[in-house]
């Protein structure tokens, strides 16, 4: 047995966990239509390979990855690409992203699969699959999968995270009891590519079944993997939290957990890379739980860029439906659409009416009664962050430690005065990013503007040196060409002394006087007439006396100075 | 389009502040017990004018009437005020002082939420400062001889002043335990004789400290129910036991033992529903304690020293002016921050 920590906070919400779990999972009818976003994971989007009509075969690469941080993008199933557009895209601001609509044919057709014996692989090799497969974390970070594999420090524990905290969703829980086998394979692939020797795979004790599946999975695969129960508490399933429970090392802020040595995955993620790396399946489908105000709440495994509208219809919603929510109902957003497609990061969608999840009441003021603090897994101070958020304080908000705010809903779950505390974090958080970009930007503008000065400086001065340099050549031609007359004017032999050269000498011999008299101009001073130099002397007397007089006073006080521009 | 969480729990602050009421029953029960029911005349008035008060203040500031007078905290800063002043008192008294409460020091800061002082210690502090005389009137417990007055007869009282005839006010009416020993002590007499005069029980005043009793009762309520932080309570009391016990054993003739501190005036009430207001009171586990521990220490000093026979009033006043400083000093460190300097 392990010893469990525990960390601050956190709250009990009804998990609604039992009534999508009663049947097993179902496979979801192949769609006529799937679009598919080349977005689908954190970083970059990936970059779109196909063309339109273009004929795909099912795990055919559709999208290739664009930078470190970004993955791969396949066809679900075979049929022809019939466009590559923007469309509505499961995201709260409605904003379309780009997407590619497949017509399936009905065939489901495999392109190549590249099946593997990891044991042969180096890490490397495994990453560089993984990452041609677009294995990306399916936990609802859709994090590439590979970069995690990359790590400069020594990581000696994997946690597998089969937590599934948030209420409603069951799509890890009934993964592990259907195929736990799968799930221990593809950890076992992951822990040889991280080179680890311990690996804890964390599920909350509210999942009994799910527990004894992976248990008799891990004592079938004799590997030396420990399942712990650990207990249900929201939020319990965020890594850093399940990583301080089952090692008691808390990942310092702003830090990765490869930093302490811990490195984790979700129990669907290694499940997807043991289909990538054992059967050669890139990511084409997922399970989802669909749930919520329907009348047949379970979990479908379904392709990718399925419309969301398709599987609504299979558990059919109930009529007083008005809206369908992406993920559990503490973090997750509503669909602008029902329509939009399942991504890799869609683990659930609940069907929401006004009886399931009833408006809240008007906010009342905050009494400060720390509800929020008692709850936040992070120990902030959530009262105070509302403060200044709201009182538009940034700065102080930041100082607070608002940026490790992991926005799971806890404080707002427990707030009496029914604020909605998250949001005014999400504001302050987005307010804070755009003033960054707009410093960066002016003091880009700034650097810009400066550096334009010195360089119109510089231009001046080079101008001015040039300007001088052709001076003093030209001075210096000039004397030279002085001189070659003098030699000239001066012949070895006197008989050659002919009128010419006597001219050029009297010109030569002018031009110089001239040029004297040219650099030492007569003072105006040197002219004057008596009556003048009575009247300066004059003036020079005063000035003296003034003089004297201010010495005098200055003695006593200084004058005063300029307060301007302090 | 709503944002997550979509689920809440529905403990909303009309629920908490209604169970703090709850909590002030056994109290109040007790007080009518052994006092009579003019107490409970006192807290209809001051009720009454809170609400009232309320309701226009948000009308001068153009709040909605309902979710704030349904949310009971102006009904228990009129309680408040009431079971802090004699309730044989004019019929003026609770009113303006609850009044004053809640348009000053309440409303005139921002309303719920808003104030930085405790508003029903503000109130008390006010009536305490300004009629000092009207503010001695306790009735004696019941049981001690003197003819009692029905609840009629001090209804009389209340609204017109004129007792029946024959009665005279002192012989109903006595100072507080606490104003008594303040008193003798100057007189001469040491702690023990003072607490051999009829007017004491076995552990501070007669009736008095069985009120007080059933306050605690309803905070042990409160701390089991999570409604109110313990550290609040246990530092105030804590303290002030602490530094009664010192000082009554180095000189047991001039102070008076810690269990009568806690049993007298308005230490077990401001325990459990004064100190741990929390819109006056610190937010941090740290802070509360320092800040429990301050009010009982200027408790302690103002019973000992002071010009007042009870210091809880003031001492959560002055506190209540520290808690911004407190709360600022005593932020705890986040996640995966400890160890490293804020």
């Amino acid at each position: 047995m392990i010893k469990l920590r525990s960390f601050h906070g956190g709250v009990h919400p009804p998990t609604h966990k039992k009534e999508s779990t009663q049947s097993p999972i179902m496979a979801a009818p192949l769609p006529a239509q799937l679009i598919i976003p080349f977005r689908q994971h954190a970083g970059e989007a990936a970059k779109p390979v196909v063309q339109v009509g273009e004929r795909v075969l099912k795990g055919q690469l559709i999208g290739e990855p664009v930078g470190p941080i970004s993955s791969s993008v396949h066809a679900p199933t075979s049929g022809t690409i019939t466009a590559i557009e923007l469309q509505q895209i499961a995201h709260p601001s409605a904003l379309p992203d780009l997407c590619a609509t497949l017509v399936s044919d009905g065939l489901e057709e495999w392109g190549v699969r590249q099946t593997l014996s990891y044991r042969q692989l180096s890490s490397d090799e495994l990453q560089k699959h993984l990452r041609r497969c677009g294995i990306v974390g399916l936990g609802g970070a859709v994090f590439p999968s590979d970069m995690k594999l990359r790590h400069p420090t020594v990581v000696n524990t994997l946690v597998i995270n089969g937590a599934e905290c948030e209420p409603y969703i069951t799509c890890d829980d009934m993964l592990m009891r259907e195929r736990a086998e799968g799930i221990v394979r593809g950890i076992e692939i992951l822990r040889h590519a991280l080179g680890t020797d311990a690996v804890l795979i964390g599920i909350e004790d509210n999942k009994p079944q799910a527990i004894t599946a992976m248990q008799r999975a891990v004592d079938e695969s004799s590997h030396p993997f420990k399942v712990v129960a650990v207990p249900t508490l929201y939020p319990g399933g965020s890594a850093k939290h399940l990583i301080k429970v089952l090692t008691g090392v808390e990942v310092p802020s702003g830090k990765l957990p490869t930093d302490v040595g811990v490195q984790c995955y979700n129990v669907a993620t290694a499940y997807a890379a043991h289909r990538a790396v054992e059967h050669g399946e890139p990511l084409v489908s997922r399970i989802v739980t669909v749930t919520g105000n329907v009348e047949q709440p379970r979990n479908y495994e379904a392709l990718i860029g399925t419309p969301f509208s398709e599987l609504v219809e299979l558990s059919v919603a109930k009529a007083d439906t008005n809206r369908y929510i992406m993920g559990g109902p503490m973090m997750g957003v509503e669909l602008p659409a029902v329509n939009v497609p399942l991504v890799k990061a869609s683990n659930c969608v609940i069907a929401a009416s006004d009886v399931l999840f009833p408006p809240p009441p008007p906010a009342m003021p905050c009494i400060r009664c720390t509800r929020c603090a008692q709850a936040c897994p992070v120990e902030l101070q959530p009262q105070e962050l509302y403060w200044f958020a709201k009182s538009h304080n940034f700065g102080k908000a930041q100082e607070y430690d608002l940026f490790d705010c992991i926005e799971c809903g806890a404080c707002a779950y427990v707030c009496p005065s029914s604020i909605p505390l998250v949001q005014y974090y999400r504001y302050a958080k987005s307010e804070i990013r755009a003033r960054d970009h707009e410093k960066r930007a002016a003091d880009l503008a700034r650097e810009r503007h400066e550096f334009r000065q010195f360089r119109i400086e510089r231009e001046k001065q080079e101008k001015a040196e040039r300007l001088a340099q052709k001076e003093r050549a030209a001075a210096e031609a000039k004397a030279k060409a002085a001189a070659t007359a003098t030699v000239i004017a001066t012949p070895v032999d006197p008989s050659a002394d002919t009128d010419d050269t006597q001219q050029m000498r009297i010109d030569a011999a002018l031009a110089r006087a001239k040029e004297q008299a040219a650099t030492t101009p007569p003072k105006n001073t040197e002219t004057l007439s008596p009556a003048q130099r009575a009247e300066i002397e004059a003036i020079e007397e005063r000035r003296a006396h003034i003089h004297e007089l201010a010495a005098d006073a200055g003695a006593d006080d200084e004058p005063p100075k300029h307060s301007q521009g302090n | 389009m709503l944002s997550s969480p979509f689920i809440t729990r529905t403990l909303s602050v009309d629920r908490i502040m209604l169970r703090v009421l709850y909590a002030l029953l056994p109290g109040i029960a007790l007080y009518v017990w052994y006092f009579g029911p003019a107490i409970l005349v006192s807290i209809a008035l001051a009720v009454t004018a809170a609400l009232a008060t309320e309701a226009l203040m948000l009308k001068l500031r153009d709040r909605p009437l309902r979710p704030f007078l349904s949310d009971y905290s102006a009904l228990l800063t009129g309680v408040l005020i009431a079971l802090s002043i004699p309730p044989l008192a004019p019929w003026w008294l609770p009113v303006v002082g609850t009044a004053f409460a809640i348009a000053v020091a309440k409303h005139l800061y921002g309303g719920l939420g808003s104030n930085p002082f405790n508003p029903a210690m503000i109130g008390y502090a006010v009536l305490i400062i300004s009629f000092p005389h009207e503010m001695t009137h306790w009735l004696s417990p019941q049981d001690m001889g003197h003819s009692a007055l029905s609840l009629g007869q001090q209804l009389h009282y209340i609204f017109t002043s004129t007792l029946p005839a024959g009665m005279q006010l002192d012989a109903l009416t006595m100072s507080t335990p606490l104003d008594t020993l303040k008193t003798q002590l100057h007189l001469g007499m040491t702690v023990s004789d003072i607490r051999d005069l009829p007017i004491y029980g076995r552990l501070a005043g007669k009736g008095s400290e069985m009120v007080a009793a059933g306050f605690a009762l309803g905070g042990i309520y409160l701390l089991i129910a999570r409604i109110i932080p313990w550290q609040l309570p246990l530092a105030f009391l804590g303290t002030l036991f602490a530094l009664s016990g010192v000082f009554n054993l180095i000189d047991p003739a001039h102070y008076a033992p810690p269990l009568f501190h806690w049993f007298s005036g308005a230490a077990m009430i401001g325990a459990f529903f004064i100190l741990t207001d929390p819109i006056t009171s610190p937010t941090t586990a740290k802070g509360r304690i320092l800040f429990g521990m301050g009010a009982g220490l200027l408790t302690f000093l103002i019973r000992a020293y002071g010009g007042f026979p009870d210091g809880v009033a003031f001492a959560t006043i002055l506190m209540n002016m520290c808690v911004p400083l407190i709360d600022a000093w005593t932020q705890p460190k986040v996640f995966g921050k400890k160890g490293s300097k804020r």
